[in-house]
């Protein structure tokens, strides 16, 4: 369980999150939802560490964190961003195993086994040895997930999965992510969509623009 | 032109190409990767190493390497460093052409998408590894062919040493021109610097294609 109590942040005097409080319980799908510019993505930025938060309590099964310092501690975030982020001069299966292998000190063949495991969960089972830039938009955020996955977080947040696909395939992302559920993946989807997020949520988180000066 | 001619003189020149050769390949060898660490200084945070290495690029690059030459040769002794004439060259080229690779790859760096850094960071790589394994290989492949010019540029640059009295591949046709009274020996020299260029070139595509089974 993922709990933040009291989060704020600001952006030169600008408040953007003040006293956010939000919980994930295990196996569960929280969906953060609200106009652009509300402060959605900076709220995700900060739970996995790629933001510094002004203040605010991170825990994770009743223990403190600090997502800033997680290089130290065991995986606890995955992060599908929305453009992915993949690494183009890596091979989708090279992507999914360097982090286990650099990072967890896998085994070549072990993190090899896993990824080609992810992989075919994923539907994705002929594609390891393709680049990214032979994939299209929908297999891209798959690898991503794959990669994510990879480094067997506790929860897997994902930046606006929705919004660099065609919409057409909103419903097998909404799919996908109800399987991962299945799974008992707990994960944090941020979106703009509310049709996608009532789809699939099991709790709503609605972030409003604060617009008062700091 | 005879033939005999051409096979006498031949010997010399080539001589005066092992010099040019080695004078490149070991200035490529160091002032590559202190290129990559001065390019990672320019872009640091720290500004007082930033000042410091604009103010080196734009030494480098503000001088003739002719002037660098002979200030490495002939002024270091002044303040009591003394280098051999070979080495005297090898420390102006490395440091010349460290500065020009270090701009060239400032501009690989700032063309990798952030993006790319924040997705290694949430796999907790650390910075090294990030830029050991995903954000170099990608500049890799940017700077390619604007380094393949400086290398092409490095061939005919050697040429400058004769400046401290060293005999590489144009002094060698120079002397044998002055001697016979004919230009045959620098017609031999173009042709040897062409050969050369002509492989590089040709090496330099082959990296390209190596790094072209991406986007």
């Amino acid at each position: 369980m993922l709990e933040i109590k009291n989060l704020k942040k600001s952006f030169d005097g600008r408040q953007i999150l003040n006293g956010v409080d939000l919980t994930v319980e295990d196996g569960q799908i929280l969906c953060i939802v609200g106009p652009s510019g509300a402060g959605k993505t900076t709220l995700l930025r900060c739970i996995t560490g790629l933001e510094a938060a002004d203040s605010g309590e991170f825990l994770i099964d009743g223990q403190p964190f600090d997502p800033k310092g997680m290089e130290a501690s065991d995986a606890v975030m995955g992060v599908v961003f929305q453009d992915f982020n993949l690494f183009p001069h890596l091979s989708v299966l090279e992507n999914i195993t360097l982090a286990p292998q650099l990072v967890l000190k896998e085994a070549k063949a072990a993190a090899e086994q896993r990824g080609l495991d992810l992989l075919d969960q994923l539907g994705l089972e002929d594609k390891g040895g393709l680049y990214p830039y032979q994939l299209s938009g929908g297999q891209k955020q798959r690898v991503a997930i794959a990669r994510a996955l990879a480094m067997k977080p506790k929860i897997l947040c994902y930046d606006e999965p929705t919004s660099a696909l065609d919409p057409q395939l909103r419903d097998e992302v909404a799919t996908l992510l109800l399987k991962l559920k299945a799974q008992g993946m707990t994960q944090l989807v941020v979106t703009h969509d509310m049709d996608f997020a009532e789809k699939i949520a099991d709790k709503l988180l609605k972030v409003t623009a604060l617009d008062q000066k700091g | 032109m005879s033939i005999n001619y051409i096979s006498e003189i031949l010997p010399s020149l080539l001589n005066g190409t092992k010099l040019t050769l080695s004078l490149f390949f070991w200035t490529l060898i160091g002032s590559l990767p202190l290129g990559i660490l001065v390019s990672i200084g320019l872009t640091s945070k720290f500004k007082p190493l930033q000042w410091i290495l604009n103010f080196y690029v734009w030494l480098m690059r503000g001088t003739p390497l002719l002037l660098q030459l002979i200030f490495v040769f002939y002024g270091l002794p002044i303040i009591g460093v003394v280098f051999q004439r070979y080495e005297a060259a090898l420390f102006a080229f490395i440091l010349n052409y460290a500065a020009y690779f270090a701009e060239i790859f400032r501009g690989g760096f700032q063309s990798i998408n952030y993006g790319q850094y924040e997705g290694a960071r949430v796999l907790r790589l650390s910075y090294f590894q990030t830029l050991r394994k995903i954000i170099i290989p990608q500049v890799v492949k940017i700077v390619i062919p604007s380094i393949g010019n400086e290398v092409i540029n490095l061939v005919k640059d050697s040429s400058l040493v004769y400046v401290i009295g060293l005999g590489d591949l144009l002094r060698a046709g120079n002397v044998a021109t002055s001697r016979d009274v004919t230009l045959v020996p620098l017609l031999m020299v173009g042709v040897i610097y062409l050969i050369l260029v002509g492989i590089c070139t040709y090496l330099l595509k082959k990296v390209e294609q190596r790094y072209a089974y991406y986007k």
